[in-house]
């Protein structure tokens, strides 16, 4: 077992076949925009799903749903039996203790250094040992490859680093659940590899439920038990990473290999 | 639409958007409460705000205290000169700086130092999802982001009141003991005689009222940014405006509603 990730277990194990997360009949819209046209989706324990699909067709915001960020026109959003989409935002920590979230931008505090910014979710739960924070706060840091920058601010460090301090603060409180929106980007192929091999870390050892939003297909198909590909508010596709790539469906394949209708 | 229709649909529209926003500020000063409740106040946080919106602002709240003092005094010793009593200005620029300018200029001020900051801090925060960031992590953006705010502005406040009515006072002296050589017994006596607790208590009170809606409204504004760096600009001009402006009113029906608990000259 990797040392470093021994803090990071869930706090509750549960069976392999039980629904953590549903998502039934979503429906939303923004302005005159129909983003999600009824989405049902549900996300057994310990799974890793990946979303995929072109931009802006609802993946961030069915994955915003989840934590409560986004409270859906119609449908239902239930994590871990939970009905999320009816509790007021001060119920809502019950969820948010079980479910974490990576931000596309990474969203650190700019006025607190690296350290601060991952020790945030444990000192606001009420941990008070100093030094089982700094304890978990450093072992957090070294599995994202980050404990030598530990007392820089957020504006000193490159996007790659944002993102990975963002994972070390997303994964550091045990959650049951983590939400990854666009682990990826803005990383080099090292440190991307480094990333996914800490999803499935997190998957295989921990049991950790993620669901990640991903254009990145070569970490879709190393990371992924499922694969559901947004395209016009619905989900086109749901299968593993197999059926994905034996998928006959054009739009699954010209998404999947990069191919556009475009002719110059 | 004919035309009175287009009219009426138009101050409808107003008369909505009027509601809706007091309503959200309504909501946002119920959240406080709650978090007020709580007894969850995250001191070190309210002592960085102190050292922010009352540390500060002193520089900007005594200068302009002490500048308004000094040219009302110039002012009205001319006018009362010509009546004969001019040894009286000290009296009335203090009591008026009590009642009226020490809080209202004190008020304006960190309306636009302090709810410009609060309004821009927010805002970015907002707009950059670091508001969304402490929600997922199970922190309620009023309890980490307004609350402390609104403490520090409650106890920082009457400080800056204070200051801005004390320096005001002082200068009014220098004008009328240096610039017209006016005895300063005849100065501090009038001053004395003629002010009392009850004034100083008003002054008090506005600086607390003032201080609650700067931070409602400017805390409203950043947590409403959308837009990116346009929204929160936008946001941090109308959360200067609006409290610059809400003040100002507040203060007219404020000074009626206090001069009957503390009428003027009663004492």
């Amino acid at each position: 077992m990797n040392p470093t990730l021994t803090t990071m277990i869930p706090r509750t194990i549960h069976g392999p076949d039980e629904i953590f997360i549903d998502l039934r009949g979503l429906r939303k819209r923004f302005g005159s925009q129909q983003v999600l046209d009824g989405i049902d989706l549900q996300i057994k324990h310990g799974e890793t799903i990946c979303l995929i699909g072109p931009s802006g067709e609802g993946k961030t915001v069915t994955m915003k749903h989840v934590i409560g960020l986004i409270h859906p026109d119609e449908g239902d959003v239930y994590v871990a039996g939970m009905h999320v989409n009816v509790l007021k935002e001060r119920q809502m920590a019950a969820v948010r203790q079980k479910v974490s979230m990576l931000f596309q931008g990474a969203a650190l505090f700019d006025y607190l250094t690296v350290e601060e910014n991952v020790a945030f979710p444990l000192l606001e739960r009420g941990l008070k040992d100093k030094a089982e924070v700094k304890r978990r706060v450093m072992a957090a840091l070294e599995a994202v490859d980050l404990d030598e920058h530990a007392h820089k601010y957020p504006t000193n460090l490159s996007g790659g680093m944002k993102k990975r301090t963002g994972i070390a603060r997303a994964i550091i409180d045990r959650s049951e659940c983590i939400l990854y929106d666009e682990p990826n980007s803005g990383l080099d192929p090292i440190g991307s590899d480094i990333i996914d091999q800490m999803i499935q870390r997190m998957q295989k050892r921990y049991g950790v439920t993620s669901i990640v939003v991903t254009h990145d297909m070569r970490s879709v198909f190393k990371i992924a038990t499922r694969v559901a590909m947004l395209y016009r508010g619905k989900i086109h596709f749901l299968g593993t990473p197999e059926e994905l790539r034996n998928s006959p469906d054009k739009l699954v394949q010209d998404f999947i290999n990069g191919r556009s209708d475009v002719t110059c | 639409m004919s035309f009175p229709l287009n009219i009426l649909a138009f101050i409808g529209q107003i008369a909505l958007h009027f509601l809706t926003y007091l309503g959200q500020v309504a909501e946002l000063a119920k959240e406080l409460l709650i978090a007020l409740r709580s007894g969850v106040w995250r001191l070190r946080l309210v002592a960085q705000q102190i050292v922010a919106i009352g540390y500060g602002s002193q520089g900007v709240v005594i200068v302009t205290g002490a500048f308004t003092g000094a040219v009302f005094t110039f002012q009205s010793y001319a006018k009362f000169k010509e009546f004969g009593i001019e040894t009286t200005v000290g009296a009335v620029v203090s009591v008026a700086l009590c009642r009226e300018l020490g809080p209202v200029l004190a008020g304006l001020m960190v309306a636009g130092r302090v709810g410009a900051a609060m309004a821009a801090d927010i805002g970015t925060m907002k707009v950059t999802e670091q508001v969304d960031a402490l929600r997922v992590m199970g922190v309620h953006p009023v309890d980490y982001l307004v609350l402390p705010r609104f403490l520090a502005m409650m106890i920082s406040m009457p400080f800056l009141v204070a200051e801005s009515v004390s320096f005001g006072l002082f200068a009014s002296y220098l004008v009328t003991s240096v610039g017209y050589d006016m005895p300063a017994t005849w100065y501090m006596t009038h001053m004395v005689d003629h002010t009392n607790m009850e004034d100083l208590s008003i002054g008090m009170i506005k600086g607390f009222v003032f201080g609650m809606l700067i931070t409602l409204i400017s805390c409203h504004q950043g947590l409403a940014a959308e837009n990116g760096a346009v929204g929160v600009g936008a946001g941090t001009t109308r959360a200067v405006v609006i409290s610059s402006l809400v003040l100002l009113i507040v203060n007219f029906f404020l000074s009626i509603a206090l001069n009957y608990v503390f009428p003027i000259g009663a004492t």
